[in-house]
């Protein structure tokens, strides 16, 4: 005969039921009955963090670099505003997440009660799905259904809203094993006729172009997507949130695409006749202008499990709705079973041309500067961690130099705001993708102005010994926006100077951290080695680099892919 | 194009400000929007009226879809289907204009449901063209007031939107 338990003890049985480990919060008025239960167990560890925005952002990191759902829990009110930046982040990037947030009790809503805001509709537009919890009978199978939602189909946030007196009230506990919604049934397997339509479509490629995306990562299909095109012999490129998708020390990797891409992934994206885009979304930020993009013909295959990505911004012809990875192991077996190869002669003529394009050296930049160059940090940091660091990042232009310069040959490593493109993100997903990852290298490659953004949070790396590295590139300014102020805004750059900026070494060192000032681009690779010999403390690195850097190649918006800024 | 497109979701709160906040959001629009409980109280069904160009069309039926308490979403202007829509008109009907305005009423089928010495309250079905008409036939300034609910529609024969 079971007993009856609390709102609050079910909430926490219902966490240690789906096997979470972590969770991050940050306590208050309405959850007072959960944090109660939360100090009476172990099996769930509660990361304490400085402000409700950082708790979604760790529970992001820790989800983007595990594979595990991220878990957060804020309070009822301004617990739950200051969450809502998190939670749009996570749904831009369709990051697993459940939000547990607490909410005034049952006769209090509505009544204008201390800190009640209507978290359902606040939420709505940026979760994929949420729930208020209005009868303590329904509280542990809405938490399964939000793990569900959250994991499967397109991954995204689910908050789960709990108002006071639900976590007092009693009921006999019962955790589902698995939950079915007749309105929620996610398509994973491809359309076979679809796939062998794919497959024809490869076959007859004379300039194929493989453009995979975040989809990749958060389907664990990297691995196959990589066979694949070994086998395939084509050119392949990651978008932002799809780096490491497939190993980018590889020469069938021809970098970045998009605005910030490089001139060869660009080009082969504008200037191919089949291209294959898996889990990628064709973003703004991606194509540039559609109407210049089809200037050119060509086919298009789209691989997505989201329906509504398919043809959104740009008409495909052969849409495939399906789990990536599912359907790669169909395509595989398709391609296995039948004789033909790509025109194996077309495709060398179309790799001589890629060739030619990388010639042009996008990403070059000078070397021989008396000031640090930002792309050198990145270099260096790449080398000193050997490739194998997990990196997050802020965003900005050291968000895109991250990008271009830290070669990720695995998924899961590079972890940044691609979608909402939050400031403030690096630092508390860095937490989150440490605590996931005990033992390995994180960084966080930041700019002065994103790092004040949530800079709070270096007394939460300091209660729980998080080493990450902080690797600030200081160039005084809101670095990206200044650019587009030199070049779109008659260099009138408004605003955005950082003025009055802190000292970063003794701001680490206050917060009980080792800090580290680097003006010379000789010291940088020193400072590197010192940095990751103190294996169990943070180091807030503060590059100070050339204010006068630009990212390029650059698309300006509204141009097209072949449209390109170049150095 | 216009498009009528018929909606069964699950009976929840919430559930209509889900598809209404979509179509804010997305910059979609709604011409008129009817919904009430089937006759399985734990399902809603909705009509709903937009505007916009096939790819419009084709994301909104696709964000509908995604929306987790959506169960089935049917374009009912892809085939044979009938729609209605109801409208209540208050008319000013002082002793000259009663016979004539009954008559008015009587030729569009509607019915006088309220009688006052000044006025006739007036219910009206048909197509949302009906309605038009009718208004159009009516003197306007002797109309005092119009609701109407907005179009519902059902498949023509054997299609029907069912779980």
């Amino acid at each position: 005969m079971s007993t009856e338990l609390t709102g609050a003890e079910i909430t926490i049985r219902c966490l240690q039921e789906e096997g979470i480990t972590h969770i991050f919060g940050y306590p208050g008025g309405a959850v007072l009955f959960i944090y109660d239960e939360l100090f009476k167990q172990k099996k769930v560890k509660h990361v304490l963090v400085r402000h409700e925005q950082a708790a979604i952002h760790a529970a992001d990191g820790y989800a983007r670099s595990s594979h595990k759902p991220g878990v957060a829990l804020v309070t009822s009110g301004p617990g739950l505003t200051n969450a809502v930046t998190g939670i749009a982040t996570a749904y831009m990037d369709s990051i697993p997440m459940v939000i547990i947030s607490g909410q005034v009790p049952t006769r209090a809503i509505g009544m204008d009660a201390f800190q009640e805001v209507d978290s359902v509709g606040i939420t709505r537009p940026c979760v994929k799905h949420n729930f208020l919890v209005k009868d303590i009978a329904d509280l542990a199978v809405t938490i399964k259904k939000a793990f569900y939602i959250a994991s499967t189909g397109r991954p995204g946030p689910v908050l789960v809203d709990i108002p006071k007196d639900i976590t007092q009230h009693k009921t006999l506990f019962e955790y589902p094993d698995s939950v079915t919604m007749r309105s929620y049934t996610p398509v994973t397997k491809g359309h076979p006729g679809q796939i062998k339509k794919a497959l024809q479509l490869i076959m007859q490629a004379k300039r194929p172009m493989v453009y995979s995306g975040g989809g990749v990562i958060l389907s664990n299909a990297s691995a196959q997507l990589t066979n694949l095109i070994r086998t395939l012999g084509f050119p392949c490129t990651n978008t932002l949130m799809g780096l490491g998708g497939y190993p980018a020390t590889d020469n069938q990797f021809v970098g970045m695409p998009g605005m910030h891409g490089t001139y060869e992934a660009n080009m082969a994206m504008q200037n191919c006749d089949v291209l294959v885009a898996v889990g990628a979304r064709f973003d703004d930020r991606v194509i540039g202008n559609p109407e210049h993009f089809f200037n050119r013909d060509r086919k298009i295959i789209h691989i997505d499990i989201d329906p509504s990505s398919i043809s959104k911004r740009v008409q495909v012809d052969v849409p495939i709705v399906g789990d990536i990875s599912e359907v790669l192991t169909e395509l595989d077996k398709q391609l296995k079973a039948q004789k033909g190869k790509p025109d194996q002669a077309a495709i060398k003529a179309w790799w001589d041309q890629i060739e030619q394009w990388r010639t042009r050296d996008c990403l070059k930049y000078d070397r021989e500067s008396k000031l640090i160059k930002p792309q050198f940090v990145v270099e260096q940091l790449y080398k000193a961690t050997k490739g194998n660091a997990f990196v997050t990042s802020d965003v900005g232009q050291h968000q895109m130099w991250a990008a271009q310069f830290y070669k990720f040959d695995k998924p899961r490593r590079w972890i940044n705001s691609g979608g909402l493109g939050t400031m403030g993100f690096g630092l508390p997903s860095a937490m989150g993708v440490q605590f996931a990852n005990p033992k390995d290298t994180v960084a966080c490659v930041t700019g002065e102005a994103s790092i004040q953004m949530c800079i709070q949070e270096l007394s939460t790396c300091k209660q729980y010994h998080l080493p990450i590295k902080i690797v600030n590139l200081n160039n005084r300014y809101m670095g990206m926006v200044r650019q587009w102020q030199e070049f779109f805004h008659g260099n009138r750059y408004s605003e955005s100077y950082m003025d009055a900026l802190p000292d970063f070494v003794r701001l680490a060192e206050s917060y009980g951290h080792v800090g580290m000032r680097i003006e010379k681009p000789e010291d940088v690779e020193g400072a590197f080695k010192e940095a990751f010999k103190l294996k169990d403390r943070l180091v807030f690195l503060d590059f100070i680099t050339d204010q006068t850097e630009n990212v390029f190649p650059m698309i300006p918006g509204g141009k097209g892919l072949s449209e390109m800024i170049l150095v | 194009m216009r498009h009528i497109i018929a909606i069964l979701m699950e009976n929840e709160a919430g559930a209509l400000s889900r598809v209404a906040g979509l179509f804010s959001a997305r910059g979609y629009n709604i011409e008129s929007l009817t919904v009430a409980p089937t006759e399985d109280p734990t399902l809603s069904r909705m009509t709903l009226v937009t505007k916009g160009s096939d790819s419009v069309i084709e994301q909104i039926t696709k964000q509908l879809n995604k929306l987790i308490e959506v169960i089935k979403i049917i374009d009912l202007s892809e085939g044979d289907h009938i729609e209605r829509e109801m409208m209540l008109v208050k008319i000013r009907a002082a002793s000259k204009d009663r016979e004539e305005i009954k008559r008015t009423a009587d030729i569009f089928r509607g019915h006088i449901i309220d009688v006052s010495e000044k006025s006739y309250t007036i219910e009206l079905t048909g197509t949302g063209e009906k309605l038009d008409a009718f208004l159009a036939a009516v003197d306007s300034g002797l109309i005092l007031e119009v609701v109407r609910t907005g179009a519902s529609g059902i498949g023509r024969g054997e299609r029907t939107l069912k779980i």
